[in-house]
């Protein structure tokens, strides 16, 4: 029986011990441990976020560098696709002028052709006329070497011009 | 693997030989507390040698004299010689007044000392009783730093001891990882204060009782493992003795009366989703209701109590065993001490394990009883 009845000597040293011990350790234990093991939770989680945080501003960078390589990737194969247009462009404005200036010369050449042809029949006609001058001349000195002939001539004219 | 075996095997033979020696020297063929049967009334007690008187050895007055309270811290017995540390008695009766002295005063409780002695049999045996002048025999008030009391005190210092100074610890280094005790203990820490502070009584609320709860769980963790260490000033049976628990049972009681809602009130006397005439005229559920209360209190208390002291009468049963074969014949005592061994390394190893399931039983259903006082409503 005496194992379970409680001695109320027993009990008066636990009732003290206990509460001395609750005491003693809320405020010099628990109070600064369970203080000390939240803080270092809270400033770990805080690592954590921190590091979260550091990384995704890594990852934006990482994005961020990528995009500009990209964009100068692109500003590269835009400015050599425009350099290649302008060469083309060139070379076939280039072409386009030569064939004009070709034209123009074929032109001009023609013209100058025109005009020395026209020069030419100019003068031929001219030597023409000078050479049928000469010949008529001749012909009008052999035909009026006598007066009978030359008599006869006035005489037509005249009568051409009476029929005037 | 053999090698493995093998290895156990000569530690186990080791650690036999090394306790036989030793409880052969504590408790020679003839124990200790057998003697007082003998010699009741010799005053004063002359210590003399049992070897000659032959009797037996009486595994109950053995266990029983470890398991219960007493005046004295026995060490040891060599050759019928008790060696023990003497506790201070306090004693208050009306006739004397107030009485201080040492239990040594008592011989091993075969002496008187004055007018106050250890009651033999009774309603007070093994409590001091006082004669007073008109021959009737009465208990005195006593408040005795008996075997208990010295074994709880000790266990308070080391207590205070430990979370002060891993407290220091953690003021001194702020934001480190813990070391050495404090690594040791502040899963313990953490596991009450999430597992069971957290889980049972709630987010908003469970700061408040932290401190209580903590303070409960290592007071019961450390007094059972001081409890199966068997050398002085540990091995005294605290949280095995019922009157330890119930002071830790009303402390519970107390924090759930006065921190207990409106709500947790009329779940007990007017128990809603209970038909009315469970309730009305005979108040037969908020009875149940009520009554539970206390019911759940006490059989917190004798769930430890009742844990801790059948693990150390197993313990000491199957040491028990050992003399008991021993007085039939000496070599059969060596032979069973090899079992005995065995069985209380692992029962020590099985009782490791009670030390902390006690312990955590205790402040969680602490914890829940606090986490349902606090109830708001459904």
């Amino acid at each position: 029986m005496e194992l379970v009845t409680p001695d109320a000597g027993l009990l008066f040293w636990m009732l003290l011990s206990f509460t001395l011990v609750l005491i003693v350790l809320k405020k010099f234990a628990w109070k600064p441990i369970l203080n000390s093991l939240k803080e270092r939770e809270e400033s770990i989680a805080e690592a954590l976020h921190a590091a979260e945080k550091a990384r995704e501003e890594m990852e934006k960078l990482k994005a961020d560098n990528e995009a500009i390589i990209r964009k100068a990737r692109a500003e590269r194969e835009k400015i050599l696709q425009e350099a290649r247009e302008i060469k083309i462009k060139i070379v076939e404005q280039a072409k386009e002028e030569a064939s004009q200036e070709a034209q123009k010369m074929i032109e001009l050449a023609r013209v100058n052709i025109r005009n020395e042809e026209a020069k030419a029949l100019e003068q031929i006609k001219a030597q023409v006329a000078d050479l049928s001058i000469r010949i008529a001349e001749k012909i009008l000195r052999e035909k009026l070497g006598d007066s009978t002939e030359q008599q006869k001539l006035v005489e037509k004219y005249l009568n051409d011009l009476q029929l005037n | 693997m053999v090698k493995k075996i093998k290895q156990w095997i000569s530690l186990l033979l080791l650690a036999g030989v090394f306790t036989f020696s030793l409880t052969s020297a504590i408790l020679p063929s003839s124990p200790a507390p057998t003697e007082k049967n003998e010699q009741t009334h010799s005053l004063p007690a002359e210590e003399q040698t049992s070897k000659e008187t032959g009797h037996h050895f009486d595994a109950e007055e053995m266990i029983m004299g470890h398991v219960l309270d007493s005046y004295e811290w026995h060490l040891l017995t060599i050759k019928g010689k008790h060696i023990s540390i003497p506790l201070p008695v306090i004693l208050y009766s009306k006739e004397k007044g107030l009485n201080i002295f040492l239990s040594s005063k008592f011989h091993h409780g075969h002496s008187s000392y004055k007018g106050f002695r250890i009651a033999e049999e009774g309603k007070y045996a093994g409590k001091i009783v006082e004669e007073t002048a008109d021959g009737q025999v009465v208990r005195p008030i006593d408040l005795s730093l008996t075997k208990t009391a010295v074994a709880l005190v000790f266990s308070v210092i080391l207590l205070i001891w430990i979370f002060t100074s891993i407290a220091r610890r953690y003021e001194k280094h702020r934001n480190e990882p813990p070391h050495g005790l404090q690594n040791l203990l502040e899963p313990l820490i953490i596991f009450i204060r999430d597992e069971v502070a957290k889980a049972s009584i709630g987010e908003e609320k469970y700061e408040k009782y932290l401190p209580y709860l903590l303070t409960l769980f290592f007071f019961i963790f450390i007094n059972n493992l001081l409890g199966l260490i068997p050398i002085f000033p540990a091995g005294a049976n605290v949280t095995g003795n019922i009157a330890i628990p119930t002071v830790m049972a009303l402390f519970t009681f107390a924090l759930v009366v006065v921190s207990a809602t409106k709500y947790f009130w009329i779940d007990i006397f007017n128990t809603p989703g209970v038909p009315w005439w469970l309730k009305f005229p005979f108040p037969l559920i908020p009875l149940i209701e009520f009554s539970s209360l206390f019911i759940k209190h006490i059989v917190l208390v004798i769930r430890l109590f009742a844990n801790i002291v059948a693990g150390h009468i197993v313990a000491l049963g199957f040491f028990a065993l050992i003399f008991i074969f021993g007085e039939m014949n000496t070599l059969a005592g060596y032979g069973i001490s090899v079992v005995t061994i065995a069985f209380t390394v692992f029962l020590t190893l099985l009782e490791l394990l009670v030390a902390f399931i006690q312990a955590y039983v205790f402040t969680l259903l602490s914890a829940l009883y606090i986490g349902l006082a606090l109830e708001e409503g459904h």
